[in-house]
């Protein structure tokens, strides 16, 4: 609450530009081709890394023989897990705060036992990518296969087989949730309630430029440099550093274009560890560029959650109490340094959080299984938690004959009742789910479109309608990862700096990956210090140049770093009025920054350009008082501090058609309204939220990485895991409702996650809507048409 | 087959000779990436699905990860880099920024081809017709609405410079 009393007079200057849809200025460059991805880059003497991977999801591995790949064209290295044993110390995925959460240490490359398939076992480093390929084929493993853990709730059974011999079971961690009471309100007769199980099928992020890594090492420096594609340099810096053991400061991570991340590319991964590791050996840079089979075999999957829940509502429609246990399969390892654990520790306390709640019961167990490892991917926890709730809910409304809208208007949290803690301890605070209920219902036309669907169902296609209420996790506060010990920042930093020529040049920690970051840095640096946007310059992404900071996750790019940049160009603009008030002989309270000028404030008189004054500063001082030194360059970091996040809201809702003979789902209309706080650039958030809802579309009707029960992965590219394409989605219509932050100056909140936190469930609630009438329901995701038809009971299950 | 084989080629590249020795099995993404430093096309999942290093040959729109680049002997290729800078995909370019109908950019080569393409075969201002149309090239930050939006402009243009 510290900048409660700010003036908000920051946004109505002339050249604010907050509120507008400013175009991306990048754009220009990545339409014509010359985008710089890290594959883009050929080095002097670089050479390329390629893995053998485990065919087994569990096996012993007996003996490696890397003799004939070693003699093969183009060889330069092959490396086995032992190779790498004494050049790198093994990470552990554990938080402190995640009380209880173990998991063994890992190492780059398996040694002794491979755990999933596709797990990395041997790496050839080679002249080429083809020639490394070549050798993998001929590096020749024994195994000794072992029975595989796949299945999260079997993994528990006491026959079940343990995968770290090291414990006693399967089990990561367990996490207990309960407020009120829960039983009576179950046992009370006068009351309905409903109980589902849940399934959500495994999937994962398919950016489409890969994992990719470049890393070059210079041995009389001791220095290392990483080319990234990924979210978090800072984080990846310490990684580094600490398992490498090298200093911080000797290790320079440079993220330039990065093609999709959306949470995948912000953990630590044995193939990049190893491709460091290669580098520092070999003394030249080393290239690794995942290819699509190992993306999907090696890069974070997410969800996995088996989930019994139930929900009893009084027959007025008020929830009286919500219970649910989750079991969550996450791989061999929690994942490194985030953990695999915050899925299902965010779904325990998200869960209902929309709604006034205050008998709520929730188990979470977090259990080892031999697939690929499961980690924060968008919106973690939140399409889980929302789809729970919120299918529970619609079905309860169903039974008491109750339309979906109005029991959500019977439950929400109400929009004046702000601050809230909810039952499971979450801080909400400026949030305004009934608004942004009534604001869909207006939008979508909600009576209208129920009076067409009453009069549409007649024959094998059936429509239904769903809706969402929901909240998203944003700008978290140190609470999230620091405090548990993770090495990841969770405030950013922003440096502003004024040229000879008048321009702005801002660097900052937080991290483009197309969203939008560096524009709405200049946005916000030009408005608030008084320049035209085209006169500011952004630099990202890269940990030589720009101040210590987080990066982008968790929806926190413009709210945490967006507000260091506004504090960083506030404290510039008062900087540059002393001087100028100096050289004009006049006082800095009365002066002002517009258009590149300083100006009286009283009249708007222009007084001197930016333009010369910088060239006074920095070409004639002598000009200046001999006591009289300027800076021009301010930096200004920021973290929330009064919560430990910053809640965002939404509602959702989407038109679905099923056909009951083909049990194919086709989505024909979408609609959302969000509340992220001050908007920066409409078009950026309209399109963050639009992709995120196609993504929470594919989550719930395409996508997932289907395993045998071997454990081995079945669908391992991208013609058979299926992705939203453009002709199967909708267009997408979005309404907003700007509830500030208190948290800051700048209000923002973020948005990045919203879509893909609450789409699915809208979806899942539109199948049940339009499968109700024929006593049908789906509670698994993704709802492919063969489920539908299970559902249905037209084929077998 | 021997993997060291090469074969000697010549092809034409956005309006520029080329004379080169490839090994057999480079496919032509990797050779356009690779030996001519083209990086604007992109390499997604080597097998056709998801449009990244969609490029011209010989006027029609394919994918550079299905073809060897021995077989482009002859040929005559545009690239991105190549549409960029004759102007040819100019309108499509200006309407991409303005809807904002990209992200990260790492889809946006190939989806300018197939846009492009789209627009040079009449393709017209009808939204389901355009999602069709490039529904083999994925975008996953997106979710296409701004792309449609983006070529639905650029073919409204059109549609109204022809009436005249």
């Amino acid at each position: 609450m510290a900048n409660k009393n700010a003036p908000l007079h920051l946004f109505d200057r002339p050249n604010s530009y907050i509120g507008q849809s400013v175009p991306r200025p990048e754009a220009h460059n990545l339409l014509a081709g010359r985008g710089q991805y890290v594959d883009d880059l050929q080095l002097p003497r670089m050479l390329h890394a390629a893995f053998l991977r485990s065919p087994y999801a569990h096996a012993d591995i007996l003996t490696i023989d890397t003799t004939a790949a070693a003699d093969s064209a183009g060889v330069v290295a092959v490396y086995s897990g032992a190779d790498f044993a004494d050049q790198v110390t093994p990470w552990v995925g554990e938080l402190t705060h995640l009380t209880g959460l173990r998991s063994p240490p890992q190492m780059p490359l398996a040694i002794d036992t491979a755990t999933w398939q596709g797990e990395p076992v041997a790496m050839v480093v080679a002249s080429s990518r083809a020639l490394a390929e070549d050798a993998c084929a001929l590096i020749d493993v024994q195994y000794q296969p072992r029975e595989a853990v796949c299945d999260p709730v079997a993994a528990l059974l006491p026959e079940s087989p343990v995968i770290h011999s090291e414990y006693k079971n399967n089990l990561a961690w367990e996490r207990d949730v309960t407020a009120g009471d829960v039983e009576p309100a179950f046992a009370d007769p006068a009351n309905t309630v409903v109980e589902q199980v849940l399934r959500f099928g495994r999937h994962t992020g398919v950016t489409l430029e890969p994992r990719s890594s470049v890393v070059e090492f210079n041995p009389a420096e001791q220095t290392l440099t990483y080319h990234y594609s990924g979210q978090a340099p800072h984080m990846m810096q310490a990684v580094l550093a600490k398992h490498m053991q090298l200093p911080e400061e000797n290790i320079r991570i440079i993220a330039r274009d990065v093609g999709g991340s959306f949470g995948i590319k912000i953990h630590t991964y044995g193939d990049d560890i190893a491709t460091a590791l290669a580098a520092r050996l070999l003394a030249r840079p080393v290239k690794f560029i995942a290819d699509r089979l190992e993306s999907f075999a090696s890069d974070i999957h997410a969800r996995d959650h088996h989930i019994k829940a139930r929900l009893a509502v009084t027959s007025d429609g008020t929830i009286a109490a919500l219970q649910m246990y989750d079991y969550t399969g996450i791989g061999p390892y929690s994942m490194y340094p985030r953990t695999s654990a915050i899925e299902c520790n965010q779904i325990l306390n998200l869960t209902g959080a929309p709604y006034k709640i205050e008998n709520y019961h929730a188990n979470g167990k977090v259990v080892f299984q031999n697939k690929n490892m499961m980690c924060q991917y968008r919106a973690v926890g939140h399409p889980v938690a929302m789809a729970v709730a919120d299918s529970l809910l619609e079905q309860a409304a169903r039974e008491i004959k109750m339309d979906v809208v109005e029991i959500r208007r019977r439950n929400l949290i109400e929009d004046n009742a702000y601050p809230v803690v909810s039952a499971t301890g979450m801080k909400f605070a400026d949030l305004s789910h009934q608004q942004a209920l009534e604001r869909l219902v207006e939008l979508m036309q909600y009576e209208k479109l129920r009076k067409q669907q009453s009069t549409a169902n007649e024959n094998s296609i059936r429509t239904g309608i769903g809706l969402v209420s929901m909240v998203e996790v944003t700008n978290p506060s140190p609470m999230f990862y620091g405090i548990g010990g993770a090495p990841i920042s969770a405030q950013d930093g922003a440096t502003v700096r004024m040229d000879a020529a008048g321009a702005l040049h801002v660097s900052c920690s937080i991290t483009e990956q197309g969203q939008g970051t560096n524009t709405i840095i200049a946005q916000v640096a030009a408005g608030v210090f008084g320049v035209d946007i085209k006169r500011v310059k952004v630099t990202t992404g890269d940990t030589a140049t720009t101040p210590y900071g987080g990066g982008t996750w968790a929806s926190r790019g413009a709210g945490i770093g967006g507000e260091a940049v506004l504090l960083a160009a506030d404290a510039l603009k008062q900087q540059v009025l002393e001087v100028a008030a100096i050289v004009l002989q006049s006082n800095a309270d009365s002066l002002d920054i517009s258009q590149g000028n300083v100006i009286d404030k009283s009249d708007s008189a222009q007084r001197m350009s930016l333009d010369e004054l910088g060239k006074l500063v920095y070409y004639r001082g002598s000009e200046l008082p001999a006591e009289v030194q300027p800076e021009f360059v301010a930096t200004r970091h920021f973290r929330v501090s009064d919560f430990p996040f910053v809640f965002t809201n939404g509602a959702m809702a989407a038109q679905v058609e099923v056909d009951t003979d083909t049990g194919i789902v086709k989505v024909l209309d979408f609609w959302v309204v969000e509340d992220c706080g001050r908007v920066i650039n409409p078009k950026l958030v309209d399109e963050q939220i639009r992709g995120g809802v196609v993504q929470g579309i594919g989550g719930a009707l395409f996508e997932e990485c289907l395993y045998s029960d071997d454990g081995q992965l079945l669908n391992a590219t991208m013609a058979d895991y299926l992705v939203p394409m453009a002709g199967e989605m909708p267009d997408i219509h979005i309404a907003h409702i700007e509830t500030p932050t208190s948290t800051s100056t700048l209000g923002a909140k973020g948005a990045g996650e919203a879509g893909t936190g609450g789409a699915p469930a809208a979806i899942l609630n539109a199948i049940n809507d339009a499968l109700a009438p024929l006593g049908a329901s789906i509670h698994t995701m993704p709802a492919t048409p063969e489920r539908i038809l299970q559902a249905l009971g037209e084929v077998p299950t | 087959m021997n993997h060291a084989q090469q074969v000697d080629i010549e092809l034409i590249v956005n309006h520029e000779k080329i004379n080169c020795r490839v090994p057999v099995r480079v496919n032509l993404v990797d050779f356009l990436r690779n030996e001519l430093g083209l990086t604007g096309s992109h390499v997604g999942c080597e097998q056709g699905v998801c449009g990244a290093c969609t490029v011209e040959v010989d006027g029609t729109m394919v994918r550079g990860c299905l073809m060897l680049a021995a077989q482009a002997d002859g040929s005559t290729v545009n690239t991105i880099e190549g549409f960029a800078e004759s102007g040819r995909a100019g309108h499509l370019q200006q309407a991409f920024a303005t809807h904002n109908a990209l992200q990260c950019g790492f889809c946006t080569p190939g989806m300018l081809a197939s846009a492009l393409e789209y627009l040079e075969q009449g393709g017209v201002a009808d939204r389901a017709a355009i999602r069709q149309h490039i529904s083999g090239n994925y975008c996953r930050c997106t979710g296409y609405q701004a792309i449609v939006d983006a070529i639905e402009e650029v073919a409204g243009q059109t549609e109204t410079t022809d009436g005249q």
